[in-house]
């Protein structure tokens, strides 16, 4: 069984985040992640043990490897997300370092909305803190497939399993709370590897895998190849007099990235919105040609017939194409230094179409201390809230439980450009009743 | 049932040379599609590609005829086929630049049917805007050239060939990453960056750069070249070359990187990990002459390739964050 779900991820790539309170110890066991499967550098060691010798340590301090701004080194905190590559004789890996302070929790949604796993620090001192509520909150609404708790600094509690049954409790209790069912905790010591890279004889009582056996093992149980045929159109191409071959004076592909599912020469497609339906006559990926694509591949699709197809359409398979539709709820994570409030006009981009949009109310936002909706008047930085949203024209969106790809959408300030919220739509939050607070004359923000 | 990965090549690539045929299924079944790591690589780089074409109005693409800005090249070719890339290339030309690879851009433009923007930091020497360093190295002037080419043809996004795993500093980078009115970047209050939604927004006078490769490592690279047969500058491979050595760095004699009277010059089978300016790039020992040699090389290299080649990035702990906060690529 293990050999098998080894082959089947053999050569692929696994997305990784780190989550956690500060100080639980995340760049740190990304420094031992790295320096662990030889990832580390001659150089690159080098100029660690330099700077850890500067400062008086007697052993290099693994967190200056991906601690690289200036600002970083000198509070010795981690402020934006660093990624980091490695790999092992089995698969490749990226990984996002993301902070733990509270006002870098929007990083936190950054390196979460593309991991296919998080890896959550818990100090095993400390049990859940407040940051490790909200980063499973966020992980929880996210839907990232996989959560792997690591019970860190289990050096410092002289290896005792008791310590870590109780704080395993504590966290798989928070987790069920928030939705999440399978996380897998891991006892390990970031700063002496115990449970890393090898399992550890310093931790006789678990006998579960290390972290990295894990990591290498763990199935993309959330294969987007596996939902129903999108792809959102980023670019019409139409080479024209332009064509650099003669041949192709005449080509009319509509290029995008296979969101889900698998698209096949021959499929039926319907154009979204406008809901026109025709054939795949061809496949192209640069001047390779395909039977078939599947997510996430880049490919460029011919149709049979020329029908009024630009960017920001989506196609999809004709057999359960989504209803496009101006009215949504979702749950956001309001990433924006000036607060949302109901009324507010944005931008919505979901797949390659950006769309005006009304906030007609804030329904909700999460309380992290006990975990239930309260009525809000605003979202600040880092809150997280149920809206209804009004779009200035139908958008083919679908529910984030069944397609992270065609739920997820960003809210935009039109003024400058910032990215001020990661939407999800049809999400719902933990517990309690939604109190709605509209604002007055609701009509007035119909657009 | 069985699943067919077929590949037919129609037609001649316009940079590969042949067209090897790309494993795009990790695996044949057709239960368990799934693509292999440097497919996906290359399907992220497309999609920010022509995402980035169809939000920007007025994008460039840096190409230095460095292998990176090669690959990155080499994926844009793909994302717009069979129409031809729809913006010029723009070259900071240091004037210290290897001549094997200015002929590598020239040619390699001639042959893609590209318009080039050329912007000469000799120029801003020769008329005073710019003087040269104590040091002799022109790669940290690069960056007025640049903000001022960007400037000048109002370009309101650029795409570089940066890889995080290049750097520190490059390692926090986001793939659409903002530039203030002075071409700034503050690694503090970054966009979020969320799925795979990006979104080049900015105010007038503000631009983006574009890193499509940023998660590329070095071997990824010349796996990707090895697969697709991409032509590089000569000087990627192993040659001849008469060098010297400075800070553990193997430098080339030439024109602007002369040996002092204590250093010894000598013939060596050598080659270049990264290609910048002649001055602070050094070249490495290797008899590595393919690109399967040279995949081999690196995935068993013990070095970083800046580290082991950059003189510019040892000035200080901080020296890349400190050039790409003054607007540097």
């Amino acid at each position: 069984m293990a050999t098998n779900t080894l082959t089947s991820t053999r050569g692929t790539l696994l997305r990784l985040a780190t989550a956690g309170s500060v100080d639980d110890g995340k760049s740190t066991l990304v420094g031992r992640l790295l320096h662990d499967t030889k990832s580390v550098l001659s150089d690159q060691l080098a100029a660690v043990e330099r700077v850890s010798r500067d400062r008086g340590l007697t052993a290099a301090d693994l967190a200056l490897l991906t601690d690289g701004l200036r600002a970083e080194r000198e509070q010795g905190i981690t402020i934006d997300v660093a990624y980091r590559y490695f790999a092992t004789a089995n698969r490749s890996f990226v990984l996002a370092d993301c902070p733990g302070h509270v006002q870098y929790t929007r990083n936190t949604v950054t390196g979460s909305s593309t991991a296919d796993v998080v890896v959550l620090l818990v100090d095993a001192r400390k049990g859940v803190l407040e940051q490790t509520r909200r980063h499973l909150a966020v992980t929880a609404l996210l839907r990232v497939p996989h959560v792997v708790v690591a019970v860190n600094k289990i050096d410092l509690v002289d290896f005792s399993e008791a310590v870590y049954d109780r704080v395993e409790a504590e966290v798989q209790a928070v987790a069920r709370e928030l939705g999440v069912v399978d996380a897998i905790a891991i006892p390990v010591s970031a700063l002496d590897g115990d449970n890393v890279a090898v399992r550890s004889a310093r931790t006789p009582w678990y006998s579960g895998p290390s972290l990295l056996e894990l990591l290498e093992a763990l199935p993309p149980s959330d294969d987007p190849a596996n939902e129903s045929f999108r792809l959102p159109v980023q670019l019409v191409i139409r080479p024209q007099g332009a064509a650099r071959d003669e041949q192709h004076r005449d080509y009319r592909g509509y290029a995008g990235q296979v969101a889900s599912g698998v698209v096949r020469v021959g499929d039926e497609v319907v154009a979204l919105p406008s809901g026109r339906r025709t054939t795949v006559v061809g496949i192209d990926l640069g001047e390779r040609t395909l039977d078939e694509a599947f997510a996430p591949q880049s490919v460029t699709l011919r149709l049979a017939d020329e029908i009024d197809i630009s960017r920001g359409d989506v196609i999809a398979a004709a057999v359960d194409a989504p209803e496009p539709t101006q009215d949504i709820t979702a749950v956001l994570c309001w990433l924006g230094d000036v607060p949302l409030r109901p009324g507010q006009r944005l931008l919505l981009k979901h797949g390659s179409r950006t769309v005006q949009t009304a906030v007609r109310s804030l329904d909700g936002a999460l309380d992290l201390d006990d975990l239930h909706t309260a009525p809000s008047e605003a979202l600040s930085l880092n809150d997280i809230g149920l809206v209804t949203l009004r779009l200035a024209s139908p958008v083919p969106v679908e529910n984030y439980a069944t397609s992270r790809r065609g739920g997820s959408f960003l809210l935009i300030d039109a003024h400058d450009g910032r990215t001020v919220a990661a939407g999800m739509v049809g999400a719902t939050l933990p517990t309690g009743a939604p109190a709605p607070t509209r604002p007055e004359g609701d009509e007035a923000w119909e657009i | 049932m069985t699943t067919t990965t077929n590949v037919t090549t129609p037609t001649a690539s316009p940079l590969a040379s042949t067209g090897s045929a790309p494993s795009s299924l990790a695996a044949g079944d057709s239960d368990d599609r799934r693509l292999s790591h440097l497919d996906a690589l290359e399907a992220e780089a497309i999609l920010v590609i022509r995402e980035m074409a169809g939000e920007l109005e007025r994008p460039a693409l840096l190409f230095s005829g460095g292998k990176d800005s090669v690959v990155m090249l080499h994926l844009a070719t793909k994302a717009f086929w069979p129409a031809p890339i729809p913006f010029p290339v723009l070259h900071v030309d240091t004037g210290h630049n290897f001549p094997e690879v200015l002929a590598y851009r020239d040619e390699t433009v001639d042959r893609l049917g590209l318009r080039l923007v050329v912007a000469s930091v000799q120029d801003y020497i020769d008329d005073g805007r710019l003087r040269e360093r104590a040091d002799g190295t022109r790669n940290p002037l690069q960056t007025m050239p640049l903000l001022d080419a960007i400037n000048d043809h109002r370009f309101d996004g650029v795409f570089g060939g940066g890889r995080r795993d290049e750097e520190k500093a490059r390692a926090k980078e986001r793939i659409v990453s903002l530039r203030d009115e002075f071409g700034q970047w503050d690694p503090k209050n970054q966009r979020p960056e969320l799925w795979n939604l990006f979104n080049p927004r900015h105010r007038p006078g503000e631009h983006v750069r574009v890193f499509p490769i940023s998660n590329w490592t070095e071997v990824d690279i010349w796996r990707y070249i090895d697969r697709e047969d991409i032509p590089l500058a000569p000087l990627y491979y192993a040659h001849e070359r008469e060098v010297f050595q400075r800070d553990g760095m193997w430098l080339a004699v030439g024109p602007v990187s002369r040996p002092r009277d204590d250093e010894q010059t000598s013939t060596r089978l050598v080659r270049y990990r990264t290609v910048g300016d002649m001055s602070c790039t050094g070249a490495v020992e290797s008899p590595a002459r393919t690109n399967a040699e040279i995949v081999v090389e690196v995935a068993a290299s013990t070095m970083t390739e800046r580290g082991a080649t950059r003189a510019d990035d040892r000035i200080s702990e901080a020296a890349m964050e400190d050039r790409k906060k003054e607007g540097y690529f």
